[in-house]
């Protein structure tokens, strides 16, 4: 690697500020620009319910909601969310908007290592919030990007519909 | 409201009820403790610089640039390594004549396949020691490469390591001496050639470690994701030279195993070193692309067989030959022939037959290691079996449910031993095959299906019978040398508010093994289960034992945790009997109270007892030395192995014109002795099939004529995902083995087992018509198209 370039180090060294709402409240930190939102999710602010699985957008282990939406947090440069607002597992699980898919998740063991489940929640919460009567095609259709390695998706279905009957019946979200 | 009540409605009656895991909550609440999100103060990244060639001797390594770079704190070659670290060799003693090459944590002299970490960099970040890893220059010079399996057995080929004469690992042979004369009386000869591609275990989570040594305290802490803490315990401190009671492995929330995480990988162990050599904590996490080319392989069998039938279809002989190609190294420490070995036992399993011969050649080549993975062997012995069974089938004019319920063992008839030397204690073939008959309405399905095919429409329906190893004893490895426990243990300790604390050797990956251990002493003890805590995955605090692989959790962790809780039961009531003036034998304990046996009156909580006994000792009679921590072990005896079985089916449409296939429905009746957690060994069957399916229907590592992984990554090397599943149909039979109190076997590999051999059967079945046959897995599209001429 000879004739290596300083002044390209120095780049990478350099760091911009960025600021988000995450989780509700406003943070600031200084990233590179080459770290991916889900590294600095991760790391500066210690948010690590987020997973990175694949780090290209094939697993959805690193979902996260972004503006209200599901996002890949492993194809995104964390200077690109700046100005976002950003809601992670732990920030969705404290509000209790996902406590119905997280204990319909629990009662039929709807995850075994739970590696993707915090994907999985943001997906099914997204999916909720687009189609109020998803069938089991749709749900199945709406996590084609969540990769489980351990379940077989039944169970994960299972729940998803159930909810979905139980939100439909208590006067339709959103 | 009037169903007659059952044991299931007794107080604290756990075993056999379908609880939510308590684990589960924090995982859902992206509270989980991988060790990839772990950080420690001071703690610093390793990262890899990896060999781009499949086979070249290292000429020269220049590190200067890198070490130069601010935030570098130590580039480290093999050579630098090796001074503190011994090396390891793959074999085992009762695998005679079995060899492999001794391994460094990084290579001396040559790399043996492309992606193998060469030097390792740590720093301040893992960006930082990635472009630090741009600075470091290898000159390689190549040597001749062996890539596939024709070119390893070759005569005068390239040999993969220099001083060997050829490049076999391992040969066996079974025989029972009369095949030959079996065949030749035969009516019916099936023959056929399989190949099975190498699959890899993507676990959602790639392999994680950190190592943490304090030179002050000569001590070793390691965070590692793995299944076996107590095997690394051992390793770390012989390989390292550290006294093994000043190594601590720590496995808590591991994202994913199956059974990969239970080798010695090269970069763990250098992760290892680079802490001893820094005193400073070391984190490594694997990325996907590295996952893909050093995390083990497996599968990667050509298999050549024939069975031998009667005028009636009756099974007389199996003649198999199986070729597999592990990689440049076998494994440490479980060595890479254990899938071969499997396959060559397993094979026609289920049946009833007297004359069976196998050879079995291993063989190295410039590819990452092939291992133990899920249903280790099964799935290449059950495919191969209950195809032939299926061709059969067709030659003698039988249904393929009716060949089988003619040849599998009857279930009257046990014990029995396989030809292959296999001893079974009870197993349920025929009820599973019944039972699979009603499931799947087989009759309609086949109605349904010539219907559907004089419209043009090719569906398959796939059956395949299967056995699966669990509770493996110390037969399995102990005997050829490698330190990994058969045993597992257990202690038990009544708290002073008269709660139980359980640490147990048996790990948890997120089958729940935490969940079913806290059933089984809440159920034995007879408290609330949420009184129950279990501990697991810290060699610091649970005691030794063999951990969670080979289908060993709910059969030895569990029976382990259920003598344990008799224990502490009976010292629990020894003590409330002096406290009552009664005979222990006349007591029980219900709902946390302790109360007459024959009346169940209440007579005192045990939360008391335990007041009595740890803060009230003065009141106890002289003499009583109270006993509320039980330490217990239990290691199988018996059988060397606790066999299930059970049944699949598959239901499933072949679009004849794309080559696509669509799985309808899968089906499966399972035997796993008593059911502790009937949702959990669903999920765990479910799981298990889908893994399975993906083998079969798209999980393939391939390969460049160089050596070079093609689609080492999740766009390219593809797994099923949601919408490619089917629904899966689950019913049990439950025969428990007579060798433990609990009954349990295992059930985590039944679902892989037979996965791949049901879609197999079911293509073949779909392509019928066309006198089209697949006979290779996994079974892409432009196999079917070939198959149909079409491509």
């Amino acid at each position: 690697m000879s004739g290596f370039d300083e002044s390209l180090l120095d780049e990478v060294d350099e760091t911009v500020r960025v600021r988000f709402v995450v989780n509700g409240r406003k943070v600031a930190c200084e990233v590179a620009p080459r770290e991916t939102l889900v590294d600095c999710l991760r790391n500066a602010l210690e948010l690590t319910g987020t997973h990175a699985g694949c780090e290209m957008g094939a697993c959805g282990a690193c979902l996260v909601q972004i503006d209200g939406r599901a996002v890949h947090s492993c194809l995104m440069f964390a200077v690109q969310a700046d100005g976002a607002e950003i809601n992670t597992i732990e920030g969705l699980t404290e509000s209790g908007v996902i406590a119905d898919l997280q204990a319909e998740f629990h009662r039929r063991n709807a995850l075994q290592c739970g590696f993707c489940t915090p994907g999985m929640l943001v997906n099914a919460q997204e999916l909720l919030s687009q189609v109020a009567e998803p069938s089991r095609e749709d749900i199945r259709d709406a996590l084609s990007g969540n990769c489980c390695r351990c379940t077989g998706y039944e169970a994960i279905v299972d729940a998803i519909d159930a909810v979905a009957k139980a939100r439909r019946e208590a006067g339709g979200t959103p | 409201m009037s169903a007659p009540l059952t044991s299931l409605d007794r107080p604290n009656s756990y075993i056999g009820r379908s609880v939510p895991r308590p684990n589960a909550k924090r995982l859902l609440a992206g509270r989980g403790r991988y060790v990839s999100d772990l950080k420690l103060p001071r703690m610093l990244y390793a990262a890899f610089l990896r060999s781009p060639h499949a086979h070249a001797k290292i000429v020269a390594i220049k590190t200067d640039e890198a070490r130069a770079l601010e935030g570098v704190h130590l580039v480290a070659t093999g050579e630098d390594l090796a001074k503190i670290c011994t090396s390891w060799t793959g074999t085992l003693d009762h695998f005679k004549g079995m060899t492999s090459t001794p391994q460094w944590p990084l290579p001396l002299e040559r790399v043996v396949w492309a992606g193998q970490a060469v030097v390792a960099v740590v720093a301040e970040s893992r960006a930082i020691a990635e472009d630090a890893l741009e600075r470091i220059r290898v000159d390689y010079e190549d040597l001749p490469l062996v890539v596939d399996i024709d070119a390893a057995r070759r005569a005068g080929g390239p040999l993969i390591n220099a001083g060997s004469t050829n490049n076999v690992c391992f040969r066996s042979q079974l025989d029972s001496g009369t095949v030959d004369d079996a065949f030749a009386h035969a009516a019916h000869v099936v023959e056929e050639e399989f190949s099975f591609g190498r699959h890899t275990a993507v676990t959602l989570e790639p392999r994680a470690i950190v190592a943490d040594y304090d030179p002050s305290a000569g001590m070793l802490t390691v965070h590692h994701a793995t299944q076996t803490p107590y095997q690394f315990q051992d390793l770390y401190s012989r390989h390292y030279g550290i006294p093994e009671a000043r190594v601590r492995v720590i496995a808590t929330d591991i994202g994913g195993s199956f059974g990969m995480k239970l080798h010695v990988y090269h970069e763990d162990m250098a992760v290892v070193g680079l802490s001893i050599l820094l005193g400073r904590p070391v984190k490594y996490v694997a990325d996907r692309i590295e996952s893909f080319v050093s995390d083990i392989h497996a599968r990667d069998h050509r298999v050549r067989a024939r069975m031998a039938l009667d005028a009636t279809g009756e099974i007389l002989a199996m003649d198999v030959l199986d070729l597999t190609a592990i990689g440049a190294f076998s494994t440490y420490p479980r060595t890479s022939v254990v899938e071969g070995n499997q396959v060559i036992r397993l094979m026609g399993g289920p049946y009833r037959f007297k004359n069976y011969r196998a050879t079995l050649e291993v063989l190295f080549q410039n590819k990452v290691q092939t291992s133990q993975y899920r249903a280790v062997g099964h799935p290449i012995a059950c495919a191969v079996t209950e195809r032939l069974v299926d061709m059969a089938a067709s030659k003698v004019g039988l249904d393929p449910f009716a060949i089988r319920a003619r040849n599998v063992i009857a279930d009257d008839s046990y014990p029995q031993t396989s030809p292959t030397g296999y001893r079974f204690e009870a197993l349920s073939h025929q009820a599973c095959l019944k039972r699979l008959h009603e499931m799947m309405d087989y009759d309609s399905l086949r109605a349904e299906q010539a219907d559907l095919r004089k419209r043009g429409v090719y569906r398959g329906i796939g059956i395949a019978t299967f056995i699966e190893i669990t509770n493996p004893g110390p037969a399995f490895y102990g005997v050829g040398g490698a330190r990994i426990s058969s045993q597992d243990g257990a202690i038990l300790s009544l708290t002073p508010s008269g709660e139980v604390r359980c640490l147990i050797s048996v790990t948890e990956q997120g089958q729940g093994t935490e969940a079913i251990i806290g059933q089984i002493v809440a159920d034995q003890l007879g408290i609330a289960q949420d009184h129950v805590k279990v501990v697991t995955g810290d060699t610091e605090v649970t005691p030794h034992g063999g951990a969670t692989w080979a289908c060993r959790g709910a059969g030895i962790g569990g029976e382990t945790a259920l003598q344990a809780t008799r224990v502490l039961k009976r010292n629990i009531l020894e003590i409330a009997a002096l406290i009552l003036q009664e005979q222990p034998a006349a007591l029980d304990i219900i709902d946390g109270q302790v109360v007459d046996a024959a009346t169940r009156q209440q007579r005192l909580p045990i939360s008391e007892i335990a007041r009595i006994a740890y803060f009230r000792s003065d009141t106890l009679p002289p003499g009583t030395q109270p006993q509320l921590t039980v330490s217990h072990h239990f290691a199988p005896q018996g059988y060397p192995f606790a066999f299930t079985n059970g049944i699949q089916g598959c239901s499933l449409e072949v679009d004849v014109e794309t080559g696509f296939i669509k799985v309808l429905k899968h089906f499966i009746v399972e035997d796993c002795g008593r059911v502790i957690n009937p949702m959990l060994v669903d999920e765990q069957l479910r799981g298990g099939i889908v893994q399975g399916l993906g083998a079969a229907l798209f999980e393939e590592c391939r390969y460049s004529e160089t050596g070079q992984l093609m689609n080492g990554s999740l766009a390219d090397y593809l797994v099923p995902m949601p919408m490619e599943m089917p629904d899966i149909l689950i019913a049990h039979v439950e025969t428990p083995t007579a060798d433990t109190e609990l009954g349990a076997k295992g059930v985590g590999e039944a679902g892989t087992a037979a996965a791949s051999a049901c879609v197999l059967n079911a293509v073949n079945d779909a392509l019928s018509p066309f006198d089209a046959t697949i006979n290779a897995i996994p079974i892409t599209p432009t196999r079917v198209l070939k198959a149909l001429k079409r491509f």
